[in-house]
């Protein structure tokens, strides 16, 4: 028997996930999921303001549904390079947008290493946001940070199957990890491309990048001089600062987060070790110079071979609410054992590690989002709700954008992930669509 | 009146579910006749309340065919704020149960008008026929819904202002800030209860015991207002084993003496 439904503000179905435990308010609640044209419904409201009722209902079998993953920091997968300049710049986004799904990621950042900048002047003008839908994860925008944005005038946007949706206002989408970064730690970025703020500042970043409007991210070294105009300018327009790949000391880096930046890429990696006399950047995570209403936010590649479990721990204790995800995924993620391409380079696979061909300097990894959440939680001891926030709630935190993702919050676009206990995905949805079952 | 005592506060929920599943499967509801059930808010329904959902679950009771009207709700806080009586009925009810939503009633505490909604939802419980059951509990000053100390005999449905007592005692919902708890609410009147064809009052704890006392072994009194239901024809309390404790032996032997009959009352239902 099947309630008429009887809805006085919208027409469109309604869908009910029942027998699941949902991530709310930091806890794991045996609760139901509404949802209703793409974003996660009231039920308490539909009931009494419109005495409506689902018209479908899912049985999620006892899974957990978190707030779909978000990968701020990938460099490409499945064989696509983001930081090359192919002539399918979009079709490869949209081959590792799609395939990502399975990993429980529905929105991410394109990120491009250090590039000469006819890479990214073509790139930047190619990848452009694009919401998610069963084609694949979205690319992300940055929502306006300024709290007097007018929420009427939300961009349209049509998914496939015909129904209108309404998104959060997206207008930038990737995170630039180079060229201004340190010699000293370059990793596996190529040196000859990498740059100064010889010109002032901005200047160099518009002659490198051709636009900032597909940037929602840029990772850089604060110690290289005029870099505090540059983290001030980029701040004001809304696009999150890392710092990374850097030999900054403690005050350097204090005094680049308060002048806006917020996030740390890949903590402990391309950067100086913490010295007790000294922090570098590690110490941000628990300096007194952060400014009150600010959280630091530091990106963890918990693949379990980049950062020993013991460093992990120390970290997260010490900072549990910054802890972001991040897969660092390189092209090669999801491809067999042998030799790939990454920007101007060449790696080599071997198991589960990615070298720079010929080195033994990590290149980035191929563990998927999902295998990164597993290990966190094993690794850290933390609870299954933690986990899941380090990869969902966290990231969105930090790109300002949690009113529509990473939380199932009323109002939430329904980009979900159904997990297992073993946090394991069995299906992926967006915008209340599912878009892949294991 | 029946009075059902039994050892504790799961015991007084089932007991009371059942009783209220019994009278629903028997009254044969359907969509020409709706059984009209009064319900309550608070502590001591919510074991009742989960027996009701389980007794859903196992398919042996529906509320399709049910209508609710509720006895009050606070006057001036949002309805989706986590303390009203909205927000309680749909966490601890609604939303579990398959009724529908114009089918239930809660008075609107936000309403433009309070004395109009206030008559107005005395004139649907009269256009839906009357209360069929009335379900209540009683406070330890001998309250029936907000029909404090004082409050008429002959009460309908209206705004009343808190006692100072309530308002302190409610307090802990609302962050311990005294500036936030409601200070009025809409309730039932003490006639609009006795109105109904039958009433049912459930009274755990040992510090409703006295209230008990009041309310079933002295005089109808205006000052312990659930005394009014002694002139009910159709009254049952349901109580437990410390809600008992100011009463006479006499008393709990008599009932207690009943019991294998009453507990007819609450049978499994033979299959239709």
């Amino acid at each position: 028997w099947k309630m008429p439904t009887n809805k006085s503000v919208s027409k469109a179905p309604i869908t009910q996930f029942v027998n699941c435990r949902i991530l709310r308010d930091h806890k794991l609640q045996r609760e139901d999921l509404w949802v209703r044209e793409g974003r996660i419904l009231d039920p308490e409201k539909l009931f009494f303001d419109e005495e409506g009722y689902a018209d479908q209902r899912v049985d999620c079998e006892g899974l957990i549904i978190a707030p779909g993953f978000i990968d701020v920091q990938i460099n490409g997968g499945y064989g696509i390079d983001f930081s090359q300049a192919t002539s399918n710049v979009r079709g490869g986004v949209a081959l590792v947008a799609k395939k990502i799904l399975e990993h429980g990621v529905t929105s991410f950042l394109p990120t491009l290493v250090t590039s000469p900048p006819n890479i990214y002047h073509k790139v930047l003008s190619e990848v452009k946001v694009h919401s998610g839908g069963v084609e694949g994860a979205g690319v992300l925008g940055k929502e306006a940070v300024r709290k007097d944005v007018d929420t009427s005038s939300y961009v349209r946007l049509v998914l496939i199957s015909g129904h209108d949706i309404q998104y959060c206002i997206p207008y930038n989408c990737c995170h630039l990890e180079g060229p201004f970064i340190s010699l000293e730690k370059k990793g596996a970025h190529p040196e000859q491309y990498l740059r100064s703020f010889q010109s002032g500042g901005m200047l160099d970043l518009i002659e490198t990048y051709g636009t900032l409007d597909n940037v929602a991210m840029v990772t850089l070294a604060p110690e290289l001089p005029n870099s505090e105009k540059v983290v001030r300018e980029l701040a004001q327009r809304g696009i999150t600062v890392s710092l990374g790949h850097s030999v900054a000391n403690l005050s350097q880096a204090e005094e680049a987060v308060q002048n806006g930046a917020s996030f740390i890429t890949h903590l402990f990696n391309a950067m100086l070790p913490f010295h007790h006399r000294d922090p570098g950047i590690v110490g941000l995570l628990t300096s007194d110079q952060v400014p009150q209403d600010r959280t630091v936010f530091y990106g963890m590649i918990a693949d379990g071979i980049h950062t020993n479990s013991a460093a992990l721990r120390i970290a997260h204790r010490a900072h549990p609410t910054g802890l972001v995800l991040v897969t660092d995924a390189i092209t090669a993620m999801g491809l067999p054992p042998g030799r790939h391409t990454l920007g101007q380079q060449v790696i080599e696979i071997q198991g589960l590690h990615a070298y720079v061909a010929g080195t033994k300097t990590l290149s980035g990894s191929i563990a998927t989002m999902d295998m990164c959440v597993r290990h966190f939680k094993q690794a850290s001891g933390c609870s299954v709700e933690q986990a899941l926030e380090a990869a969902s709630l966290h990231p969105a935190q930090l790109l300002g954008i949690t009113r529509c993702k990473g939380t199932l919050d009323y109002g939430a676009d329904a980009d979900l992930v159904l997990l297992d206990d073993a946090i394991n995905v069995r299906a992926t949805y967006i915008a209340g669509q599912e878009v892949w079952r294991k | 009146m029946k009075l059902i005592i039994l050892n504790d506060y799961d015991q007084v929920g089932e007991w009371a579910a059942k009783y209220i599943r019994n009278k629903i499967i028997n009254f044969n509801p359907g969509p020409d006749r709706f059984f009209i059930l009064g319900l309550p808010t608070g502590g001591t329904p919510l074991g009742c309340y989960k027996k009701l959902i389980e007794f859903y679950k196992k398919g042996e009771i529906s509320f399709k065919y049910v209508k609710t009207f509720n006895m009050d709700e606070y006057v001036g806080i949002p309805r989706n704020h986590p303390e009203s009586y909205h927000s309680f009925m749909w966490n601890n009810l609604f939303k579990h149960i398959d009724i529908k939503s114009e089918n239930t009633h809660i008075l609107d505490g936000n309403a433009a008008n309070l004395v109009e909604e206030c008559d107005s939802f005395e004139e649907k419980i009269k256009a839906a026929g009357g209360i069929d059951l009335f379900v209540g509990g009683i406070g330890p000053d001998g309250h029936i819904a907000f029909n404090e100390p004082g409050s008429s005999l002959l009460s309908r449905t209206r705004v009343k202002t808190l006692a100072q007592d309530t308002i302190l005692a409610n307090a802990r919902f609302f962050d311990g800030d005294l500036s936030k708890v409601p200070t009025m609410a809409l309730t039932v009147g003490v006639a609009t209860v006795m109105d109904a064809r039958e009433v049912m009052i459930l009274i755990t704890g040992v510090h409703k015991a006295f209230a008990l006392y009041k309310a079933i072994e002295e005089g109808v009194n205006h000052m312990w207002t659930v005394s009014a239901f002694q002139q009910h024809p159709q009254t049952v309390f349901v109580c437990d084993e410390d809600a008992t404790l100011e009463l006479r032996v006499k008393t709990v032997k008599y009932f207690r003496g009943m019991m294998h009959v009453h507990n007819k009352l609450v049978d499994p239902l033979p299959p239709k």
